[in-house]
C-alpha cells in the first residue's frame, strides 16, 4: 500500500511523555503525525507502552498515569489545529468520540452489557449533537451499522452486546468509533482474540471505512502480520521510545534497528521463514539472562533431522497417543463428533481449530479432565478412563498439559520449584533428593535459569512462566505432552523462542506432541502433521506439506486465504 | 423471567410454611406454662385445666398446628393470653408503627449509602475515601444498643438535649403525629446499616469503575454524569441490593432492641412483653411476621438482580 499524497497531517504528537505516579516513565518522548486516510501502525509488545500511547490522543491517562510532556493535536477537516493535552476537561470530552473516536481491544468488555447496542451507538451521537432530530440520529445508527456490515433491523439494534459473537460485538465497536464520522480513530489491537475469518472482514472494514472518510488512524497492535495487511506506515515502539518509523515496506522488508529485525524475524510465516527455523541472521529474541548461554547450543541441536526420524519409526509399535470415535455432547449440543487422531512417538501432530470447534475439548478429553465422552483414547496401546480419578499414576504420568494462559496455570503462592515437583511428588516414588534434581534437571532442559527456582510466579516475566509451565509437563518424561495454545498469550518474541524450545525437546525425549492452536502461521514450524478441526469434526488431517500446499477442504482453503502475511 | 420470579415465590412460600413449624414447636418448647403464667402461682390445678381447654392447649399438637396455621392463613392470629382479646387487634397499630420506623430507615440509610459508596468509590485513594470508609468502619462495628445510648447522651440529654429520648405520644395516638420523637430511633436504626451498604457499594462500584465499558463511555465523550448514572451505577445496583436485602431484613429484628430502648409502641415491645408474659399466640404471630419481613426482602433483591441483568433476564425467559 501506498500513503496517501497528502501534506497536511490530522494526528500529530510531539515529544509525548507520560511517566507513572511514582515518577516512572513509560512514554519517553513519543513523537508521529498521521495525514488523513492514512493508517499508522504502532508497534510494540506488551509494556512498551502503545495503548497508553493511543489514548493520549484521547487526552485520557489510565489511573496511576500523568501526562508529564509534549504534546498531541488533532487537525479535523482543514480547521485549526486543536491540541487535545491543553484542552480543558469539557472541551477534551466535545473532543472525544466526535472527531477523535476509539476502537477498543476487548469489545466483549467495552460495550455495556446493559444497554441495547442501538442505544449505545446513539448515545454518541446525542452527546455530540449529531443530527437535529432523533429521527435523523437513528437514520445515522441505521447507516453506521450497515456500513460496517450489520444487519441494522429494530430487533437487531434492540439486541444487548452479550447476544452478539466476538467479531458482531467488535464491528458494533467500529460503529459506534465512526458514528460521528471522526476525523481520527485509534484501535487499541481490535483484532486481537479474534478469528482469523472475522479478523479480515473486521480489517477490511476499517480500511474502507477509513479510506472512504479520509479518517487519519492510529493502528495500536504486536501483530506483524496485521500490519502489513492494513498499514500504510508503521512506528515501532519500545520501551516508550519509537526506535523505527517509515513506510510499512520499509520497515517490514529493511528494518533499519535491530529491536525490529528481532521483531519482523519472530514472526511465524506460512512457509517456514522466521520464528522457530534457526535464521542466518541468528537474530533470535533472548528473553533473559539465562537465555543467552543457550543458544549456541539450541543451533546446533535445532539443525539435526529430528522429524524425520518419527514418520519412518518403528511402525510396528502403537501409536503413542490413539484417539478413535471420539465424541461429546454437552446436552444437546455436539461438540465432537467420531474424532480420529493419532500421534507416533516423535511426532507433532497440530490440531487447528478457531474458537469453538472443540480443539480444547478434545485435550481435556485426552488428558482426562473433561466430561463423559464415547470413543476410546489410548496411550502406547492401552485404552484410558475417561477421568483422571480412574486413571492409574502410570497413565496420568505418561499424559501432562501445558495450558494456555502462564499467568493462571502457575499456583501464585508456590515456587516454581514446588509447582514443577508436584507431579513428581503424586505420580512417582521418588525420594525428595532425587526429586530435586529431577527438577534442577528439567528446569535446565527448558533453559530456564536454576536461580528463578525458589521464586514465586509473579516474579517471572511470561516467557519464563511459560518455560516453568512446561518444565511441570516434562518433569515426568512424558509420553504425550498436550500443548493447548501454549502460545497465545505471549508476545511474538516470547513466542518464537517456545515454539523453538518445544521443537527441541520434543526432538531430544522423543515424546509426542498435541499442538492446539488457532494459528495456522505456526504449522511449519512446531508440526509434523496437521488435524483441522472444525465444528467438532477433523475435516482435513495430512502432512503439513499436503495440508499447506495443497488443502483439500473448503474451509482450510479459507484460513489459508484469510491467515495475514507479511 | 416471570416464571424464575414464580418460582422463587414458591420457594418464599415453602421456607415460610417451613417457619412457621418451627414457630409453632419452638413456643411448645418454651419454659413455663402459658396457663400457669397467666393465673399466677396460687392457681389451683382446676382453674388450669379450665383455662388449658378454654385456650386449646389441651388438644393433640398436630391439632393445635393445624388450627393456627388455618388461623394465620384466614388473619385471625389467635387470642392474646395476657389481654384476652384477639392478636390482630393487638398488633394492627404497633405494625403501623413499626414500620414507620423500618421504612424511614430502610429509604434513608439505602439512598445514603448508596450515595456515600458512590461518591467514596469516585474518590478512590483521596483523604475523603479513607476517612468515609475509617468512620464506616468503626460505626458498623458498634452495636445497635451502643449506638442508640451514644445517641441519647448526645442529643437529647447532656450535649444537645433536641430531641426525646422516650416515645412521647400517649398510647392510641399514631406515633407519627409527634414526628420529632421518631428522629432518634430511625436514626439509630440507619446508623446501624448504612455502614455496610456504603461499602458494599463503594467495592462493587470500584470495580465497575475499571471496567473497560466505562472507560469505554469516558472516550466516547459522554459527560460523567451520565458514565455513572447510566453506564456505572446499574451494573452496581444488582450486587448491592442482596447486601441492602440482608440490612433490611435484619432491620426487621433489630427494631426489637432498639424499641426497647427508646420505649417505642411497636411489635419489638409487644414481642418482648408477651415472651414475658408468656403470650404464646402473639410470639407466633410477631415471630411469623418478621420472618415474612426477611423472606419478601430477599425475594425483592432477586428480583432486582434479575432485572438489573440482562443476561440473566434473558436466560430466565428462554
Amino acid at each position: 500500500m501506498t500513503a496517501p499524497t497528502t501534506v497536511a497531517h490530522t494526528l500529530v504528537a510531539r515529544d509525548l511523555r507520560v511517566d507513572t505516579v511514582t515518577g516512572q516513565p513509560v512514554l519517553n518522548g513519543v513523537s508521529y503525525e498521521i495525514a488523513p486516510g492514512e493508517v499508522l501502525a504502532l508497534v510494540g509488545e506488551s509494556g512498551s507502552g502503545k495503548t497508553t500511547a493511543g489514548l493520549a490522543a484521547l487526552g485520557h491517562f489510565r489511573r496511576g498515569l500523568v501526562h508529564s510532556g509534549g504534546d498531541v493535536s488533532v487537525q479535523p477537516g482543514g480547521a485549526a489545529p486543536v491540541s487535545v493535552l491543553a484542552a480543558g476537561e469539557r472541551e477534551r470530552r466535545s473532543l472525544r468520540g466526535s472527531t477523535v473516536a476509539y476502537i477498543p481491544q476487548d469489545p466483549a468488555a467495552s460495550l455495556n452489557p446493559a444497554l441495547r447496542i442501538g442505544r449505545q451507538i446513539c448515545e454518541v451521537l446525542e452527546t455530540h449533537g449529531y443530527g437535529a432530530s432523533a429521527a435523523e440520529r437513528s437514520a445515522r445508527v441505521v447507516e453506521v451499522l450497515a456500513e460496517v456490515g450489520l444487519p441494522a433491523d429494530e430487533s437487531y439494534r434492540r439486541r444487548y452486546p452479550h447476544e452478539l459473537s466476538g467479531g458482531q460485538q467488535q464491528r458494533v465497536g467500529i460503529a459506534m468509533a465512526f458514528a460521528c464520522r471522526p476525523s481520527v480513530v485509534v484501535l487499541d489491537e481490535p483484532t486481537t482474540g479474534l478469528d482469523v475469518t472475522t479478523q479480515t472482514l473486521v480489517l477490511r472494514t476499517v480500511a474502507t471505512l477509513t479510506a472512504e472518510h479520509d479518517t487519519a488512524a492510529l493502528y495500536i497492535t504486536h501483530d506483524l502480520a496485521v500490519v502489513a495487511t492494513i498499514a500504510h506506515r508503521v512506528a515501532v515502539l519500545r520501551r516508550g521510545e519509537v526506535v523505527e518509523c517509515g513506510s510499512t515496506e520499509e520497515v517490514l522488508r529493511a528494518p533499519s534497528h535491530a529491536y525490529t529485525l528481532e521483531l519482523v524475524t519472530a514472526v511465524p510465516h506460512l512457509d517456514g521463514t522466521g520464528a522457530a527455523a534457526p535464521s542466518a541472521s541468528g537474530a533470535h529474541v533472548v528473553e533473559s539472562v539465562s537465555d543467552g548461554r543457550h543458544a549456541a547450543e539450541r543451533h546446533d541441536v535445532a539443525s539435526g533431522s529430528g522429524s524425520a526420524s518419527a514418520s519412518n519409526g518403528d511402525r510396528e509399535r502403537p501409536p503413542a497417543l490413539s484417539v478413535s470415535d471420539l465424541s461429546v455432547s454437552y446436552g444437546d449440543h455436539r461438540v465432537l463428533h467420531d474424532v480420529a487422531l493419532e500421534v507416533r512417538a516423535g511426532e507433532c501432530l497440530m490440531l487447528l481449530g478457531e474458537s469453538g470447534s472443540g480443539k480444547t475439548t478434545l485435550s481435556q478429553c485426552v488428558a482426562g479432565l473433561g466430561r463423559p465422552h464415547a470413543g476410546t483414547v489410548s496411550v502406547s496401546g492401552s485404552p484410558l478412563a475417561a477421568s483422571t480419578q480412574r486413571r492409574t499414576a502410570e497413565q496420568l504420568r505418561a499424559v501432562q498439559y501445558v495450558f494456555q494462559s502462564p499467568y493462571s496455570s502457575l499456583n501464585p503462592r508456590k515456587t516454581i520449584a514446588q509447582s514443577v515437583e508436584l507431579p513428581l511428588r503424586t505420580l512417582t516414588d521418588l525420594d525428595a533428593a532425587a526429586r530435586r534434581e529431577r527438577v534442577t534437571e528439567t528446569l535446565e532442559r527448558v533453559r530456564l535459569d536454576p536461580a528463578l527456582a525458589d521464586r514465586l510466579p509473579d516474579e517471572l516475566s511470561g516467557g519464563q512462566r511459560q518455560r516453568a509451565a512446561i518444565a511441570r509437563g516434562l518433569v515426568t518424561t512424558p509420553d504425550v505432552l498436550l500443548c493447548d495454545e501454549v502460545t497465545s498469550a505471549l508476545d511474538v518474541s516470547v513466542q518464537a523462542t517456545i515454539v523453538d524450545l518445544l521443537c527441541e525437546l520434543r526432538r531430544e525425549l522423543g515424546m509426542a506432541m498435541l499442538f492446539v492452536t488457532h494459528n495456522i502461521a505456526l504449522a511449519r514450524h512446531v508440526a509434523d502433521r496437521i488435524a483441522v478441526l472444525r465444528g467438532g469434526e477433523v475435516v482435513e488431517s495430512g502432512t503439513v506439506d499436503e495440508v499447506l500446499d495443497s488443502p483439500s477442504h473448503e474451509y482450510t482453503r479459507e484460513l489459508l486465504a484469510n491467515t495475514p502475511r507479511m | 423471567m416471570f416464571r424464575l420470579i414464580l418460582r422463587r415465590l414458591a420457594i418464599s412460600v415453602a421456607v415460610l410454611w417451613l417457619v412457621s413449624l418451627l414457630v409453632f414447636v419452638a413456643t411448645l418448647l418454651l419454659p413455663g406454662d402459658p396457663a400457669r403464667a397467666i393465673l399466677g402461682q396460687q392457681a389451683t390445678p382446676e382453674r388450669i385445666a379450665a383455662l388449658n381447654e378454654q385456650l386449646g392447649l389441651d388438644a393433640p399438637v398436630w391439632q393445635r398446628y393445624l388450627d393456627w396455621l388455618g388461623g394465620v392463613l384466614t388473619g385471625d392470629l389467635g387470642t392474646s393470653a395476657a389481654s384476652q382479646g384477639p392478636v390482630t387487634e393487638l398488633l394492627g397499630g404497633r405494625i403501623g408503627a413499626s414500620l414507620v420506623l423500618l421504612v424511614g430507615a430502610a429509604v434513608i440509610s439505602t439512598a445514603g449509602g448508596l450515595a456515600l459508596g458512590t461518591w467514596s468509590a469516585l474518590r478512590r485513594g483521596r483523604a475523603v475515601d479513607h476517612t468515609v470508609s475509617g468512620i464506616s468502619l468503626v460505626v458498623a462495628a458498634l452495636p445497635e444498643f451502643v449506638i442508640g445510648v451514644a445517641l441519647i447522651v448526645v442529643l437529647s440529654t447532656t450535649v444537645l438535649p433536641v430531641f426525646p429520648s422516650v416515645t412521647l405520644a400517649p398510647p392510641g395516638e399514631p406515633v407519627w403525629s409527634q414526628p420529632i420523637q421518631l428522629v432518634l430511633p430511625i436514626l439509630t436504626l440507619t446508623l446501624v446499616v448504612t455502614p455496610y451498604i456504603t461499602r458494599m457499594m463503594r467495592a462493587t462500584m470500584s470495580e465497575v469503575l475499571d471496567s473497560g465499558y466505562i472507560e469505554m463511555a469516558r472516550l466516547k465523550g459522554l459527560p460523567e454524569r451520565v458514565v455513572i448514572t447510566r453506564h456505572a451505577v446499574p451494573h452496581a445496583i444488582g450486587p448491592v441490593a442482596q447486601v441492602v436485602a440482608i440490612q433490611l431484613a435484619w432491620l426487621a429484628g433489630g427494631v426489637v432492641v432498639v424499641e426497647f430502648l427508646f420505649r417505642y409502641p411497636g411489635i419489638g415491645q409487644a414481642l418482648i412483653d408477651a415472651v414475658n408474659n408468656r403470650d404464646v399466640a402473639v410470639v407466633q404471630a410477631i415471630t411469623l411476621l418478621i420472618a415474612g419481613v426477611y423472606i419478601v426482602v430477599n425475594l425483592i433483591a432477586d428480583i432486582v438482580g434479575i432485572m438489573t441483568n440482562p443476561k440473566l433476564r434473558a436466560e430466565v425467559s428462554r
